[in-house]
């Protein structure tokens, strides 16, 4: 191959019911690397970018959390091994996306992946329960989806962070739309082609580059979206106003009391976040 | 020819109420800082019971302090077996003066005395057993083992001991301390409660009680000395609740509103439906958050369902709520009736059929007869907003998904019942149902081993089982 071969550059697009688009406000936004040099222009993701997604993601509702746990956790694994296939890509995305060791963190990425992806047929039976209720019934009380969970991404770790948050909602059956870390939202987008690629059904996972302060609002007051991470909100301000708007149809909120060590082996929290218990009784007889 | 019964009334005496009851606070009863009193009624009679006070901002503070003091002097650090010992005490408490708790909530809600003497009472017992029993191995429940210190709950007035027990017994089992709120219309059984906690040499301070109306309940909730906040009632205050702990790091659990469908296959046994329909909805007046107030009927046997259940309801007591026989007392309140009642009106105005058994209602006190609406369409405000009373819309469908989409298509998402003779039938629809508990033929089945709470906006978080105590642990 000739050395001077010039290189084909990617365009950085938004994820949205399993398609690729650009944001239709027609808008985008530089992104640099860590020393200042031109990566690309992501979409500048609007308003009506959010209730797309949002839709999106509600349509995979049926289809994701009906599919069997077995299933989910077959397909997060895939996504493993199509994350470890890409490897060298990942590591020079995050490496120009912020400071640290980058394989080793996407190594851990990774990791974490196949750590949620084997959750997926053992959370029922660590968070569900027999209850032995006094009278002749059967009581089961099981976990089950939330429904749509709207995440705002950690700023910082744009690989780790994200899958650190994104995994946990998805394995247990919710159905996401993702704000990427704004000022480092490649590898995340990059993820996205993984996903589609990866046999998750289209909408179960709906990306989003932009502002936050801009976009976030628009998740937290849908009364289409069921759940709410505020994890990657910095401004304590903007997560409080967050927090209110939520409340509109009652949110499940996640919002971490202090900053996350997206290297510890996480708990079972993230996941308990977006799961309801539902209980079901049923008289014995003959 | 009617069935005459003679009146069987349980007989008030058993029960002293005070002509007037101060604030519950750091194990005394106090004269209030700057509460008002006001008056509770008996919903049957209208009769005045006695004087309480609807505690002010200093009266709340001070409730609020002795609960900060008793979690670190006393409650945070007893051991988890001293901590079970003072719950079994209340728990045989409770069953020791049952009949008389029983007769009060009777007295001061209005609720049939078989329903708060056989299911009310019998749960609330229950309750504090279980959570005793949870105290001292919280490390095997997976929540970690650190209370979050000062828990303010409000409760509402459908089942005022009930919920009590639902808030109190997990809250101290996991190491908090309490401030409740019992409703402005039924604060008696509660201020009844705090005497049995003197009785159980409970540390004062553990459990204050604040008497008072949703103003004394705001001033709790966004009290800046409480760690936590639970509250059961509606959706609406829920809401307003959960925009008020926004931003601070108030943990939250609320249990909401509900509009819950009770689907009948036509396969369903169809006498056992019928009585399922009636305990959905005419149980405690249909002042029930869970109600199956939505009866979502086969189409193929409507008229059936119908026929029965017309004859059925016919055969309801409506009267005195401390006779024996009665099955269905008082509605809770004046304001509550006029809810229910322009509601039905509204239902009436919007097309749907209204039918009544021939009732006679006493002529003092709050009253309502059961009433059912047919010809109901799912855009009809009684089929989507909670009425909280003895009134139930009937909708029909055709096939299992169109039943599971009517089911589920409202905001709430706290119950459902099923009725099929068909396992698989049932499994499937109950997989479906966008709802806390589903009950499958059968109805208002309760337990403290038994998680309870909703989806969507009937609130989040549940009570009961080892899962009700999440909510109290750091």
């Amino acid at each position: 191959m000739p050395e001077s071969r010039l290189r084909i550059p990617k365009t950085y697009k938004l994820f949205i019911g399993g398609a690729f688009p650009r944001s239709e406000s027609g808008r985008s936004y530089v992104v640099t690397s860590l020393d200042g040099a031109f990566r690309a222009n992501a979409a500048l993701a609007s308003r009506k970018d959010v209730r797309d997604a949002v839709a999106a993601a509600r349509a995979a509702v049926p289809t994701w959390a009906g599919a069997t746990a077995y299933n989910r956790g077959q397909i997060l694994y895939r996504i493993a091994e199509l994350l470890e296939g890409r490897r060298a890509q990942f590591v020079e995305e995050v490496a120009a996306s912020e400071p640290g060791d980058a394989p080793s963190t996407v190594d851990a990425a990774i990791d974490r992946w196949v750590w949620y992806a084997g959750w997926a047929d053992k959370i029922a039976q660590v968070t569900g329960a027999a209850n032995p209720v006094a009278g002749p019934f059967f009581n089961l009380s099981s976990p089950e989806p939330a429904g749509v969970v709207g995440i705002v991404a950690p700023p910082d770790s744009s690989l780790l962070g994200l899958v650190s948050v994104l995994a946990p909602v998805i394995v247990t059956g919710n159905t996401a739309v993702v704000l990427a870390a704004p000022d480092r939202p490649l590898p995340a987008v990059t993820l996205t082609e993984v996903l589609a690629t990866s046999d998750l059904p289209a909408g179960v996972v709906n990306l989003l580059t932009g502002r936050t302060p801009e976009l976030a609002p628009w998740l937290a007051g849908h009364l289409d979206v069921n759940g709410l991470d505020l994890t990657g909100v910095t401004d304590p301000e903007l997560a409080t106003a967050l927090e209110r708007d939520a409340a509109e149809n009652l949110k499940r909120i996640l919002r971490p009391a202090g900053p996350t060590d997206w290297t510890a082996e996480p708990g079972i929290e993230r996941m308990v976040a977006y799961l309801e218990i539902k209980t079901v009784w049923h008289p014995k007889g003959v | 020819m009617p069935f005459e019964y003679a009146p069987a009334p349980e007989s008030p005496s058993i029960v002293d109420i005070q002509s007037s009851y101060g604030l519950f606070v750091n194990g005394e009863f106090t004269d209030p800082i700057d509460g008002e009193r006001f008056k509770t009624i008996n919903p049957a009679s209208e009769d005045v019971l006695a004087e309480v006070v609807a505690a002010g901002p200093a009266d709340v503070d001070a409730a609020v302090a002795a609960a900060r003091r008793a979690y670190e002097n006393v409650w945070r650090d007893l051991t988890g077996r001293d901590r079970a010992k003072y719950l079994y005490r209340l728990a045989r408490l409770i069953q020791e003066r049952a009949r008389e708790l029983a007769v009060l909530e009777s007295i001061d809600n209005g609720k049939p005395i078989r329903e708060s003497r056989d299911v009310d009472l019998p749960l609330v017992a229950a309750h504090f057993f279980y959570y005793a029993g949870w105290a001292d191995k919280l490390r095997y429940a997976g929540f970690g083992e650190t209370p979050l210190g000062v828990a303010a709950q409000v409760i509402p007035w459908n089942f005022p001991l009930l919920m009590l027990a639902w808030k109190i017994a997990p809250a101290l089992a996991a190491g908090n301390t309490v401030v409740l709120k019992p409703a402005e219309t039924t604060p008696l059984t509660a201020l009844l409660f705090a005497q049995l906690c003197q009785q159980a040499e409970l540390p004062p301070g553990v459990v204050n009680i604040v008497t008072g109306a949703g103003e004394t309940g705001r001033l709790l909730v966004e009290h800046p000395g409480v760690d936590k906040v639970a509250f059961t009632g509606s959706t609406e205050v829920g809401r307003a609740i959960a925009r008020s702990v926004a931003g601070t790091r108030k943990r939250l659990t609320l249990e909401l509103g509900g509009k819950a469908a009770n689907i009948v296959f036509d396969d369903a046994p169809i006498d056992q439906a019928v009585e399922g329909i009636v305990n959905g909805i005419f149980f405690n007046q249909g002042h029930v958050c869970c109600a199956g107030s939505r009866l979502l009927v086969q189409e193929s046997v409507a008229e059936e369902v119908l026929d029965s259940l017309k004859r059925r309801m016919a055969r309801l007591r409506v009267g005195d709520p401390l006779d024996k026989n009665t099955d269905i007392g008082a509605i809770n309140s004046a304001a509550q009736l006029s809810r229910i009642r322009s509601l039905s009106e509204i239902g009436s105005q919007e097309g749907a059929q209204r039918w009544s058994p021939p009732c006679e209602l006493p002529e003092r006190g709050f009253w309502f007869a059961p009433t059912i609406f047919t010809g109901v369409s799912q855009a009809h405000r009684i089929a989507r907003e909670e009425i909280f009373g003895p009134v139930l819309s009937v909708l029909t469908f055709r096939t299992p998904a169109e039943a599971v989409e009517k089911a589920n298509n409202t905001p709430y998402g706290l119950s459902a019942g099923v009725w099929t003779e068909k396992g698989s039938r049932i499994l499937a629809i109950a997989d479906r149902l966008r709802a806390g508990v589903v009950w499958a033929n059968t109805f208002n089945r309760f337990d403290p081993t038994s998680p309870f709470g909703g989806y969507k906006e009937s609130g989040y978080g549940r009570e009961g089982g080892r899962h009700g105590l999440e909510g109290y642990l750091a």
